[in-house]
């Protein structure tokens, strides 16, 4: 019956973050509540098909799962203390009666975000708390995760058992952060979740559908954020990646090459996804906590509300990035910036201020700012320097949609000055 | 849970501070020790000597090899620790932030197997 494998499919990605979260909070260990939930996903999987489906599948689940968390603890206990028969016997009776109480006794609305804020706890390096969240939260498998991340799976869980057995014996706790440090707190796990929605956004053509769905999957993530914590900076987020991922599809060609937002077929934009993003970001921009998230998504609202490139409201996009210099100064906002500026107030002022931010050292290896240079030179008409330019672009990156975007630029630029003279 | 707070600070910086400025964080170090005590989260804790009399201790094969220096030469030295005890990393964390040389060289919060 495929209806129930999809059905326990649906069910797992939904519920697995907010039945393991629980879970864990239960035992205190990451591995015994992801034994007992798969357990449970297997048993749930044979019962389901034999007798059909429970009416409420997921609190079928964490009451299945919960039992096996019970077997699994009680196991560990006589393990290690044969002799507390008693004690355990004790607590057979006590787990018992915690059992029969309901399944929304077990679970606690905030456990989910005990969860992310320990994924992202800052004590993990970037790359566990990614793997981490999409394992626990996401409900996605090693393999998976793997190969999203183009990894081989032995690196990937060896990440995953580090990181869990740093948790394990650091004792990291599986708590909400206090007011005080929930700022920097909620930083990271935004900053996790953006992580893992520009790897799936930057897939290319021959890339596999897991990695392609991890944008999908960071939208998932970012709704649950919100619901669980609605701050402004979060509809910021959610907003944004929704915005970006409208035009996932129109950003490359059959060909796998890259399409810039001036030469996208606007009418393949995804119109819901633009709809929510603009809906969120008109939300949360009034209610005064403004921040890097929520003026990228004003940004990039600006954009998805032009009809055709040539109507872009380019003063508003110069405004926002002020704005965002305001809040958060680094070169790359300058870069932006100076290229909004050109399209508003001219091409040479626009030029000018990226010779001024291209003073910082900084800059002057990283691709983009010579693409962007090179961008202005090609619209100004100055082939040579525009070649000269795209051609130090193309010797400081690696990525080969990039790399056929600069050099079909090159020749682009090479042709029109053939034509000319 | 027991933590041991390892501090690291760059020695030739350290020595260059003026007399002044260093009874001024000596008293600060005084002034947390006394706090941790009476929080009852203080276990042990000392500055040590610089490294230029730390001695090295390897037995290979029963050949005691004895070296003059530290383990190994770094931007930073080993200076100093806290031993103390915490209910998880978090406070481990927020009373590292309170140590002096976090300020200038680095803490580094390492649980104590119990």
């Amino acid at each position: 019956m495929p209806r129930v494998a999809e059905t326990l499919e649906r069910v797992f990605r939904e519920e697995h973050g907010r039945i393991i979260a629980t879970l864990i909070r239960l035992s205190h260990s990451f591995d015994i509540a992801e034994e007992a939930l798969q357990e449970a996903f297997l048993s749930a999987a044979a019962t389901w098909e034999r007798d059909g489906m429970p009416r409420n599948a997921g609190a079928w689940l964490t009451t299945v799962a919960y039992r096996k968390l019970l077997d699994a603890i009680r196991h560990e206990k006589t393990k290690t203390d044969k002799l507390s028969q008693l004690e355990y016997e004790a607590e057979r009776l006590q787990a018992q009666e915690e059992f029969a109480q309901s399944d929304d006794t077990l679970a606690d609305p905030d456990d989910r975000l005990r969860l992310i804020f320990t994924c992202c706890h800052p004590a993990l390096g970037r790359e566990a708390q990614v793997a981490l969240t999409l394992r626990t939260l996401g409900g996605l498998t090693t393999a998976e995760i793997a190969r999203a991340f183009l990894l081989p799976e032995p690196t990937l869980a060896q990440r995953l058992v580090r990181a869990k057995s740093k948790i394990r014996l650091a004792r990291i706790p599986y708590e909400v952060p206090p007011v005080e440090s929930m700022v920097e707190r909620l930083a990271a796990v935004q900053a996790v979740i953006y992580v893992i929605f520009k790897e799936g956004y930057s897939a290319t053509a021959g890339d596999n559908l897991v990695r392609k769905d991890l944008s999908t999957e960071a939208i998932r993530l970012g709704r649950v954020l919100c619901e669980l914590l609605p701050e402004p900076e979060n509809f910021g987020l959610l907003a944004l990646m929704l915005l970006q991922d409208s035009h996932r599809e129109t950003r490359m060609n059959e060909h796998g090459e890259l399409i810039t937002l001036e030469e996208q077929d606007r009418s393949r934009w995804d119109r819901t996804e633009i709809e929510e993003g603009i809906r969120l970001i008109e939300t949360s921009l009034p209610l005064g906590r403004v921040g890097n998230y929520q003026i990228q998504a004003a940004i990039a609202a600006v954009h998805a509300e032009a009809r055709t490139a040539g109507e872009t409201d380019w003063p508003q996009i110069v405004a926002l990035y002020k704005e965002l210099i305001r809040i958060n100064s680094s070169p790359i906002v300058s870069l932006n910036h100076a290229a909004a500026v050109a399209m508003s107030e001219g091409l040479e002022k626009g030029l000018g201020l990226i010779e001024e931010v291209g003073t910082n050292r900084k800059l002057h290896d990283y691709y983009l700012f010579h693409a962007a240079r090179a961008d202005l030179l090609r619209r100004l008409n100055r082939s040579q320097e525009a070649i000269e330019a795209y051609t130090r672009a193309l010797s400081l990156t690696t990525n080969c949609v990039e790399r056929g975007y600069l050099r079909r630029r090159i020749s682009e630029v090479t042709n029109n000055q053939k034509l000319k003279t | 849970m027991k933590y041991i707070l390892l501090i690291y600070h760059n020695e030739k910086t350290w020595n260059a501070i003026s007399d002044s400025d260093r009874q001024q964080i000596y008293g600060e170090y005084r002034k947390l020790r006394d706090q941790l005590r009476d929080s009852g989260q203080y276990v042990d804790g000392s500055q040590l000597q610089p490294t230029t009399t730390a001695t090295s201790v390897r037995v290979r094969n029963a050949d005691e090899l004895v070296i003059d220096g530290p383990f190994a030469e770094t931007h930073e030295q080993l200076g100093g620790y806290f031993l103390i005890d915490a209910r998880n990393l978090d406070d481990a964390i927020a009373i590292a932030t309170r140590i002096p040389s976090a300020r200038m060289g680095t803490v580094e919060v390492r649980p104590l197997v119990e």
